[in-house]
């Protein structure tokens, strides 16, 4: 083979890698590969970009087709999303207008100043926000605690029909939600859980078990039981093994879990749909109905979709260090 | 016909350097070891002339021929692994095809060789069965008959007893030699385990981080290590290496033993260690004889049964211990005081500083 | 320290009856060992000993104490894994410190740091006391799980072949250390392992395990000199013993396939019966009174073994020094008729005299 007996490769290698891949054509052919990767990513971000820029513009420019690209941003879009506003009359119009000279009128109130309203306190939408907040952060904290105790007997103490609880448990994510969803609110109802924050939370959190058991399962799998044998032997109880061994080194995978739990239950639409209405509706239903005076505020579900998306990214962000590892799953040990 | 060499073949890592340029040169139907502790460089070398690793300087020649930059398919080589790397989906017989398939062969001469392998290893028995059944020795010749079945110009082994019990490797070992000398086939075979080395090679390249320490037969490398690393390395135990300093003729240790320097060693004593005194004075645990006329003293601290022999280890001053070899017969309880002599034929000297052994001929 | 002693020992899990009425006892200050091939139950013994399982039946004492009702830390022992002890997320000097700051010890903080620094000290670690494990090196980290077992100062140390993942070097110079160390400090150790000269350089006395059944107990002496069975003569020592087929005939013993005939011994011989020759006793001698030619040479420096072939018969024989013999070579060779070993059809020892 005539092919590449002469040449070496074309940039410097660190990595350990075979021959074949040392090649030029090889090498150029990653690259490629990685220009298409990024454009493909790009493409599939754009409506997230879209949805991004769409919070930052006012309704005018939200609406206009062909749609623009350089604009003036604006928090309009928030301030239709977070406040509810008034249509004042005119004495109360310039009695505003003075204070706004004197610059001690807020942003938002400005903004409602120069659509003709005066705001009159924090929107429905705040008081979700706040509810999915509640909703999601418990549940999630409950689904990762239990499951984490759940999944530390099951790997490691031996257990009467543990493959079939095991598979019980799995099974309970094999039926689509809306197939449940109908006797889940007839159950809600008599129990009087409809339209609450703990029935909510109760759903989400069981919801959310089955995956966080065989997820955390699979990472504990992989930590040797001598590390908890050697300190049942030294002296601890295996709760305190548990605390000061196990904990530590599933951190990754209880990151990893974490984050997909609180994905589950933050984005969940259906079941909050249909199983609260006022006191207890979270975020998603809500941003979907958004009505304004002239029709749906499209900036102002943009603004909403985007301070949504915002948190989530957030905490994956955090513990991103952490999910690189348990993303792989516990993948064969060195 | 293989002959593999190696011309100052380099790897590096960013600023790490796994192996240092290497020559080597390895004749056809040679057994070559490359011997060494963990992360010296001898895996990492052996991956390069297969081409599972691609080099950072150097070249590596088949026959002359440059394959550097070849694909490890188009080396015509074949590699054992340590864990047998056997496919656990496919029967034995599978397992051992499988190179040929995928070299395209026809079905009829793909039998006759698999027929001819297996009785060879005397694995017949096991071509139905899937390697998960089998045990590791019985694992290890597949993977061997795997390699041996496509007759390549040379086989390549990582430490492909590493994963059997002691007893499975030493019968391993003479049946993999056995092979070697029944195929003629040029083999590079990498330990860390320099017994293995020392019965299976016809020379051993001993490594040390990222070093070639030194090249030879197992005669060379246990009779005239080229350096403490390999005084020490080679033989169970070690080579027992002593400080002192050289004055009148005579070594002199801390708690007063004086070591008479043999005549023949006087000149290239003195000349090599270019006026300073410090030494360092070696001998092998089956050179030394305990006797009560011998000119060094120590007390025995423990005793080592290893079934045919014992290994005293004594203690000569101050915590500097050495091992002597000695018959069963003679038992010393700890705390005895010894005398034993050291064979003059076996004695060696190393320059404390350049770590290098001392040239008993005058150098050229 | 303790006397440990274990009676009638059996476990059973669903598939394997791990250990069957294994029993054995050990001294203050002993440093027993159980030899077995992989399988044959010296792991889960250990752990039976240490209470991380429990056995079906039989009992355990420890200085007349019955102990088969306490738990791993109530039985005071330290125990040293094969790998995976040492945890990764904390430095030397906490992995040291760990078993000393467990609820059952709660010992002060100011002890606490002249134990770890004692034990570092005579591990020659005490530079490595601020590193994290997984920065270490194999003969590193098994120094830093022995420590953390000697600063416990326990009744007892149970190690599981912790030398068994190191580099050969590195097994020869830390299996001397541990004996040393052993030797000095006076502890009772019961060590684990599947390396028979592991067994013989340190042991004490030996237990031969195979299959759940304790085959032989002895000294290192007793075991290679006297192999109460077929299995342990084969297992200890090497290179392996060779044994041969052989029968009785009037006053001498001949070796079936071969020309092989020795003196027969003062013993009640079979038959039919096998007789082990270890290759140290096989010396190639020019006015040997056997021939043979050499099938394979393996020099290993102080020695040499040489494969041989007597006519069909393969024997192995250890040289000392470099061999001159070369393959393809026919050599002459006598036998030591002292140290021969004979084992009936039972492939047990045969030790009585014939009357």
């Amino acid at each position: 083979m005539a092919r590449f007996e002469e040449r070496g490769p074309r940039f410097p290698t660190v990595q350990p890698v075979r021959v074949d891949k040392i090649h030029p054509r090889a090498q150029a052919l990653r690259r490629i590969v990685a220009l298409i990767a990024v454009v493909v990513t790009i493409i599939i971000l754009l409506p997230v970009f879209v949805m991004g820029i769409s919070a930052f513009k006012t309704r005018a420019d939200v609406m206009s087709s062909p749609p623009k690209v350089l604009f003036r941003p604006t928090l309009e879009g928030f301030m239709l999303l977070l406040t509810e506003r008034a249509v004042v009359s005119p004495a109360r119009l310039e009695e505003l207008q003075e204070t706004a000279k004197e610059g001690k009128l807020s942003l938002f109130e400005r903004l409602a100043l120069d659509a003709g309203m005066e705001i009159t306190g924090p929107s429905a939408y705040v008081f979700r926000l706040r509810n999915s907040v509640i909703i999601a952060g418990i549940s999630t904290i409950a689904s990762v605690v239990l499951g984490l105790f759940a999944a530390y007997a099951f790997s490691r103490f031996r257990l009467r029909g543990k493959d079939d609880l095991l598979f019980f448990i799995l099974s309970t994510r094999m039926l689509p939600a809306v197939v449940v969803t109908i006797p889940l609110f007839l159950m809600y109802r008599q129990l009087g859980l409809h339209d609450k924050h703990l029935g909510m939370i109760i759903l989400y959190t069981v919801f959310n078990l089955s995956f966080s058991v065989w997820l955390l399962k699979g990472f504990i799998d992989e930590i040797p039981k001598e590390y908890e044998e050697a300190a049942l032997v030294d002296g601890y109880t295996r709760l305190q093994a548990f605390f000061r061994i196990v904990l530590p080194q599933a951190a990754s995978g209880i990151a990893a879990t974490t984050v997909f739990c609180l994905i589950f239950a933050w984005n969940e639409y259906a079941f909050a749909l249909m199983l609260t209405s006022q006191r207890a509706r979270t975020a998603p239903p809500s941003i979907a109905t958004m009505m304004g005076r002239g029709g749906i505020e499209w900036s102002a579900i943009a603004a909403g979709s985007l301070g949504f998306l915002i948190p989530v990214v957030i905490v994956t962000f955090a513990l991103r260090k952490y999910l690189l590892r348990g993303i792989t799953f516990g993948a064969i040990r060195g | 016909m293989a002959t593999i060499q190696l011309s100052k073949v380099e790897k590096k890592f960013g600023d790490l350097h796994a192996v240092k340029p290497l020559d080597l040169t390895i004749n056809d139907g040679e057994f070559v070891v490359l011997l060494g502790p963990s992360g010296c460089g001898k895996t990492t070398t052996l991956r390069m002339i297969s081409g599972l690793e691609a080099v950072t300087g150097g070249r590596i020649l088949l026959n002359g021929k440059e394959v550097t930059w070849k694909h490890p398919s188009e080396r015509d080589m074949a590699f054992v692994f340590q864990f047998y790397a056997l496919y656990s989906h496919l029967s034995v017989r599978q397992n051992i095809a499988f190179p040929l398939q995928a070299q395209g062969m026809k079905r009829e001469a793909i039998d006759k060789r698999v027929n001819e392998v297996v009785d060879i290893l005397r694995i017949r028995h096991l071509l139905r069965l899937r390697p998960g059944k089998l045990a590791g020795g019985d694992q290890q010749r597949v993977a061997l008959a795997r390699a041996l079945v496509r007759r390549p110009a040379a086989f390549l082994m990582d430490e492909p007893l590493g994963a059997l019990d002691a007893e499975l490797r030493e019968s391993m070992r003479a049946e993999i030699k056995n092979l070697h000398i029944a195929q003629h086939a040029t083999t590079v075979y990498v330990t860390h385990d320099q017994i293995e080395a020392m019965a299976m090679g016809d020379r051993i390249v001993v490594m040390s981080k990222a070093e070639v320490q030194q090249v030879g037969t197992p005669v060379d490398v246990y009779y005239n290590p080229s350096n403490l690393f390999v005084a020490r390395f080679i033989g169970s135990p070690g080579m027992n290496l002593v400080k002192g300093k050289f004055s009148g003729g005579a070594v002199r240790m801390a708690g007063n033993d004086r070591y008479e320097v043999p005549p023949a060693w006087q000149k290239p004593l003195a000349d090599s260690l270019d006026g300073r005194d410090e030494v360092i004075l070696g001998f092998r645990p089956e050179a030394a004889r305990v006797t009560p006329d011998g000119s060094m003293a120590g007390e025995v601290y423990a005793t080592d049964m290893h079934g045919g022999h014992t290994v005293l280890h004594v203690n000569i001053c101050e915590g500097e211990i050495v091992h002597i070899r000695s018959d069963r017969q003679n038992t010393y309880p700890m705390g005895t005081p010894i005398r034993f002599a050291i064979d003059p034929e076996m004695v060696r000297f190393f320059n404390p500083r350049t770590e290098a052994a001392v040239r008993r001929e005058a150098a050229r | 320290m303790s006397q440990v002693e274990l009676k009638n020992i059996t476990k059973r899990f669903p598939t394997v009856t791990a250990l069957q009425d294994v029993s054995f006892s050990f001294e203050h200050g002993e440093f027993f060992v159980l030899l077995g091939p992989t399988g044959a139950g010296k792991t889960t013994t250990l752990r039976i000993v240490a209470g991380l399982e429990k056995q079906d039946s039989g009992t355990i004492s420890m200085d007349g104490q019955n102990i088969d009702t306490r738990t791993p830390a109530e039985r005071d022992v330290a125990f040293v894994f094969q790998q995976y002890s040492l945890y990764p997320t904390m430095t030397v000097y906490d992995n040291l410190a760990f078993p000393l700051r467990s609820p059952l010890r709660k010992t002060p903080e100011p002890e606490i740091k002249i134990r770890v620094e004692s034990a570092t000290e005579k591990l020659r670690i005490s530079h490595l006391l601020k590193r994290k494990t997984a920065q270490l090196s194999g003969g590193e980290m098994q120094r830093v799980a022995i420590g953390r077992a000697i600063v416990r100062e326990p009744r007892l140390f149970l190690m599981d072949e912790p030398l068994s993942n190191l580099d050969a070097k590195l097994r020869e110079a830390l299996r001397v250390e541990l004996k040393h160390l052993q030797k000095t400090q006076g502890s009772t150790t019961l060590f684990v392992t599947h390396d028979q000269i592991e067994a013989l350089t340190m042991a004490d006395r030996i237990a031969v395990l195979n299959e759940g059944e304790v085959v032989q107990q002895g000294t290192p002496d007793d075991i290679y000199d006297r192999p109460a069975t077929t299995f342990v003569a084969q297992l200890v020592g090497t290179p392996k013993i060779n044994l041969l087929a052989a029968s009785r005939q009037e006053g001498t013993v001949h070796v079936k396939g071969s020309g092989l005939c020795v003196p027969a011994p003062r013993l009640a011989l079979p038959e039919t019966f096998l007789m082990g020759i270890r290759p140290e006793d096989i010396r190639p001698d020019p006015n040997g009174t056997f021939g043979a030619v050499v099938s394979l040479t393996e020099p290993l420096g102080v020695e040499t073994i040489l494969h041989l072939k007597a006519g069909e018969l393969p024997l192995l024989s250890l040289v000392p020094g470099m061999a001159s013999q070369r393959v393809g070579d026919q050599i002459r060779f006598t036998i030591v008729q002292e140290k021969l070993h004979f084992f009936g059809p039972d492939n047990r020892r045969i030790a009585e005299e014939r009357t």
